[in-house]
């Protein structure tokens, strides 16, 4: 037997490319973790020996857990609402061909493009006319504002390939609509939705501008880390703070991705 | 007509009605995918459409002290218009974000190109180290360059350690060049998907084609690859420039005076100047500023497009 390379590894130029690229995305987020377990109130060479002090003093801070807790609250609403808005919204677009859905799916994409400081105005403007407070409640509002569009796309991209002859078989094999359902379309779209609802929970949870704007008098953890930016003495709490978000973000997408991703082709291919 | 609807009809009626109103929706599918969809465009319009169009409205009214005057008026316009330094910060953040923009795209195309064309296997795996950054905090990933480039940040440390420099190096921090970096490398992920889907689902036969007709591989890119990847490029370059114009968190991290947006403006007029109508005109200002730019470029790369073809 010949042993060969994985294909990523011959190919010259390109790979070393490839390799660097993914360095330059990675490493200066790492330098969060790597400072976070430096004995040292400054975030600078030489490193100083190992500690965990940084992170002890993270747990005994009280304001910090409020906010870690009130940021868990509001992701998990936001995921469970836009992931219901998106399954909704992803059978419609995939399922029925109707007069406009072309504009719609465009209205839809809006809130992904329109500059975060622009919703974020505009939110804190109509919040204030309506007399509506700005709480958790508006950050959340404001939330499900953009996870909607990522829930939909997501399921969209699972449905898509989505084989209508099975429900059709089903019915055909005497299931009722509701039994077709829960025996057929939802076991199909059920990655998806598990990705979907970790994926908008991640981006309700790292959301920074839009909470910023409209949050109230109750901080989310991002809010929370802009708030400690300008202690320098603070610095270090906030390494240790964003090292867990990222150790945490990093497994919660990988693994929804993982889950999406799998036995869904990358792009349909009907001539194979 | 209303005393038929009151008087309460014979049950064969309303089951007749319901027959109707049940078959209309049964077969009419696009009625269905209304009905679907109707809770997602409530959404729509109430937390985005209706609060965009109270932000128009809002910045044709004028502070006055800490009342708002209702009179409908360009006075803001006007102000923002005939006052050079909000003209000029416009300007420079928009062109910042097309920096950004070039350096993104440019960065990101070989990388999309890799995966698509030399990855057999294992594509998914590239695809979520992808993926990964994009989705993990913003705020993080800014806050990592202001501890890299900072006056005893990483490289400055990391180099006096080593003994290459005595003092700091100032140039690296406060100033728009560290703007364009970390932005760069904020928005990098998201360039390479469209990329990616376009160069990914192109038709491989007129590769081949064009190599039986004996282009050499660089000729075969010019004339075949990269101008049927052009949309994905144009979607990548609008999905980055779009929402980096009114970027707020990298400009005031590491902008310093100089490197200053009109996000940071923008953000001030809230909640330092008190003057809403101004700032809600600002943010009108800004997205026009962005529309104008995005439809410029658009119109280019299809007249680029349609004089090479």
């Amino acid at each position: 037997m010949k042993f060969q390379l994985p294909s990523w590894m011959r190919g010259g130029g390109l790979t070393t490319y490839a390799v660097l690229y993914m360095v330059f995305l990675y490493v200066p987020v790492l330098f969060l973790p790597l400072f976070s377990f430096n004995d040292g109130i400054y975030i600078a060479f030489p490193l100083k020996g190992f500690t965990v002090k940084w992170y002890e003093a993270m747990i005994e801070t009280e304001s910090l857990q409020a906010a870690l807790f009130n940021s868990i609250r509001v992701a998990a609403s936001v995921s469970i609402i836009s992931t219901i808005l998106g399954v909704l919204a992803a059978r419609a677009f995939t399922r029925y061909r109707f007069v406009g859905r072309k504009p719609t799916l465009g209205l839809l994409a809006l809130p992904l493009v329109v500059p975060g400081i622009i919703l974020g105005i505009a939110l804190l403007i109509m919040a204030n006319r309506l007399g509506i407070p700005l709480s958790l409640f508006t950050i959340g509002a404001a939330h499900v504002l953009i996870a909607t569009p990522f829930a939909t796309f997501v399921m969209i991209s699972r449905l898509e390939g989505f084989d209508s002859n099975l429900e059709e078989a089903s019915r055909d094999l005497g299931e009722t609509g509701w039994t077709t359902f829960w025996r057929v379309t939802f076991p199909l779209a059920l990655p998806g939705i598990v990705a979907s609802l970790l994926l908008t929970f991640i981006e309700s949870f790292d959301e920074f501008i839009l909470a910023f704007f409209l949050s109230g008098t109750d901080a989310t953890l991002p809010i929370y880390i802009w708030s400690q930016l300008r202690f320098p003495k603070r610095l270090p709490v906030v390494l240790a703070l964003g090292a867990c978000i990222l150790l945490f973000t990093v497994i919660t997408v990988a693994f929804a991705e993982w889950v999406r991703r799998k036995g869904v082709k990358l792009t349909p291919k009907s001539e194979d | 007509m209303t005393s038929e609807a009151q008087t309460a009809p014979p049950a064969g009626t309303i089951g007749r009605l319901r027959t109707v109103v049940k078959g209309a929706i049964f077969r009419n599918a696009g009625l269905r995918g209304y009905i679907l969809l109707s809770p997602t465009l409530l959404v729509l319009l109430g937390a985005m459409c209706l609060p965009v169009g109270i932000l128009a409205v809002y910045s044709l009214w004028t502070q006055s002290g800490v009342e708002i005057d209702h009179t409908l008026t360009l006075a803001n316009y006007l102000k923002i218009f005939n006052k050079p330094s909000y003209m000029l910060l416009i300007g420079k953040s928009v062109l910042i974000s097309l920096t950004v923009t070039l350096a993104t795209v440019l960065l990101a195309y070989p990388i999309a190109y890799f995966i698509a064309f030399k990855i057999k296997r294992h594509k998914i795996v590239w695809l979520i180290l992808i993926t990964i950054p994009f989705v993990t905090s913003y705020l993080l990933r800014v806050f990592a360059w202001k501890i890299i480039l900072g006056y005893n940040g990483i490289i400055n440390s990391g180099l006096k350690w080593l003994g290459v420099i005595d003092q700091p190096l100032t140039f690296l921090l406060h100033n728009p060049t560290a703007v364009v970096i970390t932005l760069a490398h904020a928005w990098a992920p998201i360039a390479i998907l469209p990329i990616f889907v376009s160069l990914e689902k192109m038709d491989r036969s007129l590769l081949e084609a064009a190599t039986d007709l004996g282009d050499s591989p660089l000729q075969r890119f010019l004339r075949v690859t990269l101008p049927l990847s052009i949309p994905g490029v144009v979607a990548a370059a609008m999905l980055v420039f779009i929402p980096t114009v009114g970027d707020y968190i990298t400009p005031q991290l590491v902008g310093g005076p100089d490197g200053m947006m009109v996000g940071s403006l923008m953000h001030a007029m809230f909640f330092r100047a008190n003057d809403w109508p101004l700032g809600s005109a600002l943010a009108i200002v800004s997205a026009l500023a962005i529309t104008v730019t995005s439809l410029g470029v658009w119109f280019l790369t299809k007249q680029a497009r349609e004089r090479a073809v």
